[in-house]
């Protein structure tokens, strides 16, 4: 056909990068940060919801009762780099966080197996210290988490990552429990249909101390996108929303009905548009 | 004698390669728009390859899906996964003709025909669409406004969205095709 011949005048494409998109549909898989950042310019308004334990029965109404609360915020200053600001209800904390992507898969002129980013925040608890003999100095208030996300997908359906977890703690209860605490995350996003995917999350606690005294961080969750929107409803059994209290602070044990029902809600605002837009 | 042979072959030359009969472009602009009840989509791509040869009318584009930017960045991603499904289908084509006459040596604007086949997610259609173009020194400027109904794409709308997204999506074609180095 002529027009075959036309079409050659476009050359041979010249050989792209393909950047994996969508690896997980957030920025958080359920509970723990997903590899994906807000897109640059794009502010995020969070609003996280766990609520009590479904063994509380009727009368605590299957844990509805009962919620820890987180609301935040994320900005995409670039691409690769985002920072975040939140507030849980939880000991009443306030977290800073940083987000960077330091690889993206690909496959084409450049090839790399797996996405990494590395996600550092700080948290402060701010509940008033009723005991006089208790000294408040601000430094024990604090906690920092370090993670490295390595993630993979492996194809439209299947998203797998591992996330590397050191956390720090200036002040803990006893002397015997850990100031520092190495876990292991893993989690993965399974597509069931176009627009909902079931994702499962992990927390391996490895520190000795803190791996007896409290329990691995389970998540079972579902993301269902609707348009614009990405909803996210899962079944946990951590009480806490950031890092440092949900990986080393976990006390719910699934076989022991201790399940909180959640849900992450977000709203993008596009606060600086694409430079496609901006004429 | 020989010399003025030699500088009037060259001239000669010159002219025939001047005088092209395809034209090409790399980065016309191709925006869709749909103005649903809820929310109004639009995306932009200017990457846009497309060819013209104004001897025989034959007039083909080529359009890389995931080049389309959208203002908001959920709805790219939405997309390119979901509704034309960028990895599986990563190209859409037009393989067509200018059907009515036009003098493309002379300068001016003419209102053209276009009749073809259009491929997007996979699948063909025929069209037959109305557009302008204005021919001049530098090259023919083509622009063309008109619709097509996701339906017959096959690009499904969800129900949860459903009445949300329009199922008609204005299409406006912007290409400046310039004569084609030999």
């Amino acid at each position: 056909m002529a027009q075959d011949e036309l079409m050659d005048a476009f050359g041979e494409d010249e050989p792209t990068t393909e950047y994996a998109y969508a690896t997980f549909k957030t920025t958080r898989i359920s509970l723990g940060q997903s590899v994906e950042n807000p897109p640059s310019g794009n502010l995020i308004f969070d609003i996280q919801h766990h609520f009590g334990r479904v063994n509380g029965g009727a009368y605590e109404f299957f844990g509805l009762d009962l919620a820890t609360l987180r609301l935040g915020l994320q900005y995409g200053i670039t691409d690769w780099l985002a920072i975040g600001i939140g507030r849980s209800t939880l000991e009443k904390t306030y977290d800073g966080s940083v987000k960077a992507k330091i690889l993206r898969q690909s496959t084409g002129a450049v090839s790399m197996p797996v996405s990494i980013s590395y996600f550092g925040s700080i948290a402060i608890n701010t509940l008033k210290i009723e005991d006089p003999a208790i000294r408040d100095n601000f430094s024990d208030r604090l906690s920092y988490v370090n993670q490295l996300l390595i993630a993979r997908k492996f194809s439209s359906a299947i998203s797998l990552q591992l996330s590397p977890t050191f956390i720090h703690r200036n002040l803990v209860e006893k002397t015997v429990d850990d100031n520092d605490v190495w876990a292991l995350g893993a989690g993965g996003r399974f597509k069931l249909s176009k627009r909902i995917s079931l994702n499962l999350e992990y927390y391996w606690v490895i520190s000795e101390q803190t791996a007896k005294d409290y329990h691995d961080s389970f998540t079972v969750g579902f993301d269902i996108e609707t348009g614009g929107h990405v909803f996210q409803l899962f079944f946990t059994n951590s009480q806490g929303i950031v890092e440092q209290h949900f990986i080393p602070q976990t006390t719910g044990n699934w076989l022991d009905g201790d399940i909180h029902f959640g849900f992450n809600i977000s709203r993008a605002f596009v606060l600086s548009k694409p430079k496609e837009f901006r004429e | 004698m020989k010399t003025t042979t030699i500088i009037l072959l060259i001239f000669l030359a010159f002219t025939i390669q001047s005088n092209a009969q395809k034209y090409i472009t790399k980065n016309g602009n191709i925006t869709f728009y749909s103005d649903g009840p809820l929310e109004k989509i639009e995306a932009r791509n200017k990457q846009v390859n497309s060819a013209l040869n104004t001897e025989t009318g034959d007039f083909v584009f080529k359009i890389l899906m995931k080049s389309f930017v959208f203002e908001k960045a959920l709805m790219q991603e939405h997309f390119n996964e979901n509704y034309v499904e960028s990895d599986k289908f990563p190209t859409a084509m037009f393989k067509g003709q200018v059907t009515n006459d036009v003098e493309f040596s002379a300068s001016g604007t003419y209102e053209v025909n276009v009749e073809g086949d259009l491929t997007i997610h996979g699948i063909k259609q025929h069209i037959q669409e109305k557009g302008t173009f204005k021919v001049s020194e530098n090259g023919i400027h083509g622009t063309s406004k008109f619709h097509i109904v996701l339906e017959d794409y096959d690009i499904s709308i969800p129900g949860a969205v459903t009445g949300k997204i329009a199922e008609e999506i204005e299409i406006t074609i912007d290409v400046t095709l310039k004569p084609m180095k030999k």
